[in-house]
């Protein structure tokens, strides 16, 4: 088997780490940030391993099993009553989702 | 030093089905009611699926077709990704690298008196789910924005065009276009109040200056129009707008990357809303939840076979098979597909293309203002309109008493009584005896009757007064309701001047 | 006696015939969640009142004289992935803490048809990433042979519930063995279906095209009854297979004539304990003493399953789990002010690190400028790890190794180190990204008391071979009836 990655890291910069936390919306502690540094760069440093493969003529597999054409007919199916709909949400006036104000300039 | 604007729209078009594009929730337009159209697959409930709507695609590929675009045998389907508070999945349905169609063209009439157009370049039209809507609080004390759900997962068509447009004028007519087309075909009802058909406009000038080189300026995608003449208003005043901070400040595409700004009907101006933001990483994926779709030559012609003849194609065969001018098939054209096939309607029946087109165009849509009313609930149907242009063409009516008949009909219809018929056309003409009077006996017999009653006049004709012979006309008239002014006119002449 | 002490099976043909009474054996299966959850904690909520009714209302029917479903009253524990309609689900997250779905999941509609009793929802992995039940936002799950060591996940609440008979069956899902490693960590029976053959509506996504909802039974037969209860097409899931479902329980108990057992030998390389080698060429054996014809098969890209998983699974992951942004559902924020504050709070706060890391590595691995040399590097690779199956399903009809390279490790063991522990995926992982069937049956010890557990995989929807074969060895060997020792 292969060797555990955690040993052998190549860190990932803290600026990388902090513009995909900002792309995926995701607030870490300065902890996070330097731990994550560490971690994914020994993830990346084991992907790597794929590079070792010519897979330029290989296509793309998807899905696990090859389906198309999966198609529903347009024909009305019962919605849910507005109650049951908003009923999770964190905030909610009983008819709609409430946010913090969406500033559009 | 000149400039020459460069203008591409992308349109969203809402699909005309019952159902959302991927759950079986009402796509009914419902902003009175929110949150009462959605189910766990659209409000994007953890465990939820999307399954397409067939009939989503089939009108997709129906709109791909009238653009005359290329279907692709293969598409699939990806997921988009950002976060805002009407995309309840963080992402949005789409599709990136395989749309079901590219490379379409549309014709662009750029003259509506002579009837002149230029292809417009379709680059692809993709299919994709639309988002909720944010409702915002307009009192500026920073309350919460509110979110209602039921349209999201409305199927919408992205329609991307090839910066052809040069004004803001063609700008306008390229929507005006797509909406006849689109409306034509029924794959949208293209309801702009409602949201149906709304479009962004990337503008810039390309500017050549005195020593003959040529800069552009940067790019603005003017977000979300939403009817003709915003869209007309709007690209204008970013043309002016573009002109005038190029002249200011020098800079082109190369000092500013692309920025995207709103526009504010009530002040007539684009205010920018986003500018350098972070590059958009939309991290677009294909979708593991749907699988690709296929599509048959088989199938694409039986698409095709349900296909509408295209307004652009029917209004020049209108100018060529019934002789009209540009300006009348256009007239014809863009009020829908409803009154072109009433007018050919009334056409054929009348066999007099320009006639019907008269009537059609003044009379009918007159009558539609002044009601209120769509030509589907119009009360006199092609064969009775035809027939009462008929009997105008064949000189068994004038123009005038086929009037006052069309009228008659119109009152007869509003007193309850059933829709107007061509006999009822015949009680009309016989009860105030229009029929134009062919019989020269009768003519004759009047004629003579009014010269003797008259002899002044006859003797001031006689005299030299000209004026003098239409009160004579007048009077054979009044006798023969149903009587040709002109022929009565030279009978009288004729017998005066002694013949 | 309690009914606890049946095998699953058995008790399941009881119930079928009538013998036994489905309020009898929820009730003895309360008792013994009450008796020993204390100790084991795979329950994250037990609907006690709604099982018993459950049961209740069954036993009328049956008295009645009308005809009872394929479960027949038999108690099912459900991980917490699937949802409930108006019971917490909650994933193992923090997240969803106070989240009740208004929808079943499609599984729980097909159990409830066929009659089966839910006893409640089991602990698991956050979103059923993890391998040990500590990303859990509740709390730890302990194996029940040991109870200082982990039952393996993400499935940790369903394995161990069934292992410590607090439930006869239960079910899990498995996205890169998140069912088969926790059976062979806790000696049960645990089986992944082929991708399509069971639907994902109402299954919480955390890879979709890798995900799929499958059985745990301390037997293989009432393995195949949960099976043939929940296989079967969904319209509702575009990616649900429109193929009919075998009758599983009624060929069980037929041998495989001349059945061809392939061993991969990528299986059996470097990291493989001795004592887990030992027994699971011990359990080839048992077959090859049946009459099979062992042979050598080859998988020679399966050294590359695990950089290709854990390419292609966070970035599914990273896209399914945007939908937690605290706005329609889920946990928000008490602090933020603004959009962004809020949405990058809540899910802050609410994921815990594990969730958080493949976020991360997913949402890089799709970002521009990564998308190719990632993600789509991951998905040709991909393809060759299904086309080595292919050709070895052309040779044989089963493969058979061992499901994980060690026995069950303590708990706190590999919390620090994720790339540690995803390497211990090694042998799983394959069959998701292939999306073929596998099962994992009890076939030893190891000489400090933990179970082994053998691997059998086989091609898209060989279902009905893998369980017959499965069935052959239990058959032949009295693993089934060891049981854990809680007090
Ligand atoms: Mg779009
Ligand atoms: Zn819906």
């Amino acid at each position: 088997m292969v060797s555990d990655g955690a040993n052998n890291t190549m860190a990932f910069p803290r600026e990388t780490v902090l513009k995909v936390a900002s792309l995926a919306r995701l607030q870490l502690t300065p902890e996070e940030v330097d731990l994550f540094a560490t971690q994914l760069g020994a993830t990346l440093d084991y992907v790597a391993r794929l590079d070792e493969l010519d897979v330029s003529n290989v296509e793309p597999m998807v899905h696990a099993i090859e389906l198309t054409n999966v198609l529903r007919d347009d024909v009305l199916v019962p919605s849910l009553p507005r109650h049951d709909a908003v009923a999770n949400a964190p905030k909610t006036d009983g008819k709609y989702f409430l946010v913090p104000a969406i500033l559009e300039s | 030093m000149h400039y020459q604007p460069i203008i591409g729209l992308e349109v969203h078009v809402q699909l005309q089905t019952q159902t959302k594009i991927f759950c079986g929730c009402s796509t009914a337009f419902n902003p009175d009611q929110p949150n009462v159209q959605t189910c766990p697959v659209c409000l994007g409930l953890p465990g939820a699926l999307p399954v397409l709507n067939g009939t989503a695609l089939r009108l997709a590929i129906k709109t791909a077709m009238a653009l005359n675009c290329q279907i692709a045998k293969f598409t699939k389907w990806d997921r988009k990704q950002y976060f805002y508070p009407d995309l309840p999945k963080g992402y949005q349905i789409s599709q990136y690298d395989l749309p079901f169609s590219f490379d379409g063209q549309v014709e662009l009439i750029t003259n509506a008196e002579t009837g002149e157009s230029r292809p417009i370049r379709i680059i692809r039209a993709h299919l994709e789910e639309d988002a909720g809507k944010n409702v915002h609080d307009e009192t500026g004390r920073g309350r919460d924005s509110m979110v209602d759900l039921n349209r999201a997962g409305t199927p919408l068509v992205e329609i991307v065009s090839h910066p052809d447009l040069r004004s803001a004028a063609e700008a306008r007519q390229m929507l005006e276009e797509l909406h006849a087309l689109l409306t034509y075909l029924e794959v949208s009802d293209c309801n702009m109040q409602e949201g149906s058909l709304r479009c962004d406009a990337n503008v810039n000038l390309h500017i050549t200056k005195d020593d003959g080189t040529v800069v552009a300026t940067p790019i603005v995608e003017i977000k979300n129009l939403n009817s003709f003449r915003f869209t007309e208003q709007a690209v204008e005043y970013e043309i002016a707008r573009q002109w005038k901070a190029f002249q200011e400040t020098g800079k082109t595409i190369k000092d500013a990357p692309k920025s995207t700004r709103g526009f504010d009907p009530d002040r007539g101006v684009t205010t920018i809303m986003r500018e350098k933001e972070e590059a958009a990483d939309y991290r677009y994926f294909p979708d593991p939840d749907l699988v690709p779709v296929t599509v048959t030559d088989e199938q694409l012609a039986a698409i095709r076979s349900e296909m509408c003849e295209a307004p652009a194609v029917m209004r020049k065969r209108f100018q060529s098979e019934y002789q009209l001018s540009a300006y009348d098939a256009s007239v014809i054209i863009d009020q829908g597909r409803l009154l072109a096939e009433y007018f050919e309607a009334t056409a054929k029946l009348c066999g007099d293309g320009k006639q019907a087109a008269n009537w059609v165009t003044q009379d009918v849509l007159r009558v539609m203002k002044e009601r209120k009313e769509t030509i589907a609930n119009f009360p006199l149907r092609p064969e009775v309109l035809g027939s009462l242009i008929a009997r105008v063409t064949q000189k068994q009516l004038t123009i005038k008493s086929a009037r006052e008949v069309f009228a008659d009909l119109l009152t007869a219809e509003e007193d309850q009584t059933p829709a107007p018929s061509m006999a009822q056309i015949d009680e009309i003409v016989a009860a105030k005896g229009l029929a134009i009077v062919q019989d020269d006996g009768a003519m004759e017999t009047a004629i003579a009757a009014v010269i003797d009653k008259n002899p002044k006049a006859v003797a001031d004709f006689q005299a030299g007064k000209q004026a003098a012979v239409g009160a004579l006309i007048g009077q054979v008239m009044k006798q023969l309701k149903g009587a040709d002014a002109q022929a009565v006119r030279e009978k009288i002449l004729t017998k005066l001047s002694g013949g | 006696m309690s009914l606890c002490d049946l095998s699953a099976g058995t008790l399941w043909r009881k119930l079928q015939s009538g013998e036994v009474t489905a309020v009898a054996a929820t009730t003895d299966y309360l008792n013994a969640i009450t008796q020993f959850d204390g100790q084991v904690a795979a329950f994250l909520h037990v609907d006690r009142d709604t099982a018993l009714a459950q049961a209740t209302n069954l036993d009328a029917k049956r008295s009645r004289g009308e005809p009872v479903g394929l479960m027949a009253g038999l108690p099912v524990a459900i991980k917490d992935v699937l949802c409930i309609k108006g019971e917490p689900t909650t994933c193992g997250s923090k997240m969803l803490q106070n989240f009740r779905p208004p929808y079943d999941a499609h599984v729980i509609e097909k159990l409830r048809a066929a009659d089966a009793v839910l006893l409640g929802h089991t602990n698991m992995d956050e979103f059923a990433m993890g391998s040990s039940s500590e990303n859990s936002a509740y709390q730890v799950t302990h194996n029940p042979w040991d109870l200082s060591r982990t039952p393996g996940g993400s499935s940790s609440g369903s394995a161990a519930a069934v292992a410590a008979r607090m439930a006869p069956v239960s079910l899990g899902s498995d996205t890169g063995g998140s069912i088969r490693q926790p059976a062979g960590l806790c000696g049960i029976v645990g089986m992944k279906p082929t991708y399509g053959r069971v639907s994902r509506y109402g299954l919480i996504a955390y890879a979709s095209s890798l995900d799929q909802v499958g059985p745990f039974s301390t037997d293989v037969t009432a393995a195949a009854a949960l099976l043939e209860a929940i296989a079967g097409h969904d319209p509702r899931d575009s990616t649900s297979v429109n193929q009919p479902v075998p009758s599983y329980t009624s060929t069980l108990d037929q041998p495989l004539q001349g059945l061809k057992i392939g061993v991969a030998k990528e299986f059996f390389a470097e990291g493989l304990d001795a004592e887990i080698e030992q027994a699971v060429r011990t359990a080839i054996d048992v077959y090859r003493g049946l009459g099979a014809d062992v042979r050598e098969v080859s998988l020679p890209h399966s050294k590359y399953s695990i950089a290709t998983y854990y390419l292609i699974a966070p970035s599914e992951a990273s896209s399914n789990l945007s939908r937690y942004d605290g706005v329609h559902y889920g946990h928000r924020t008490e602090s933020a002010t603004s959009l962004n504050e809020m949405y990058a709070a809540s899910r802050g706060e609410a994921f815990g690190p594990e969730v958080k890391r493949r976020i991360m590595l997913g949402t890089y691995a799709l970002s521009s400028g990564y998308y190719d040399q990632y993600y789509v590097k991951a998905l040709r690779v991909r393809r060759l790890i299904r086309e080595d199956f292919d050709k070895a399903f052309a040779d044989v009809d089963i493969i058979a190794g061992p499901v994980t390279p060690t026995a069950a490790f303590k708990i706190g063991e590999k919390s620090d180190n994720p790339l540690g522990m995803y390497l211990a995926d090694v042998y799983t992982i394959s069959a998701n990204l292939a999306g073929i069937p596998g099962i994992s049956v009890p076939c030893g010890f190891t000489p400090a008391g933990l179970p082994i557990g053998l691997q059998l995989l086989a091609a898209p929807f060989q279902e009905e071979r893998l369980l017959r074969a499965a069935r052959m060895y239990e058959r032949e060997t009295d693993w089934v009836t060891r049981k854990p020792a809680l007090a």
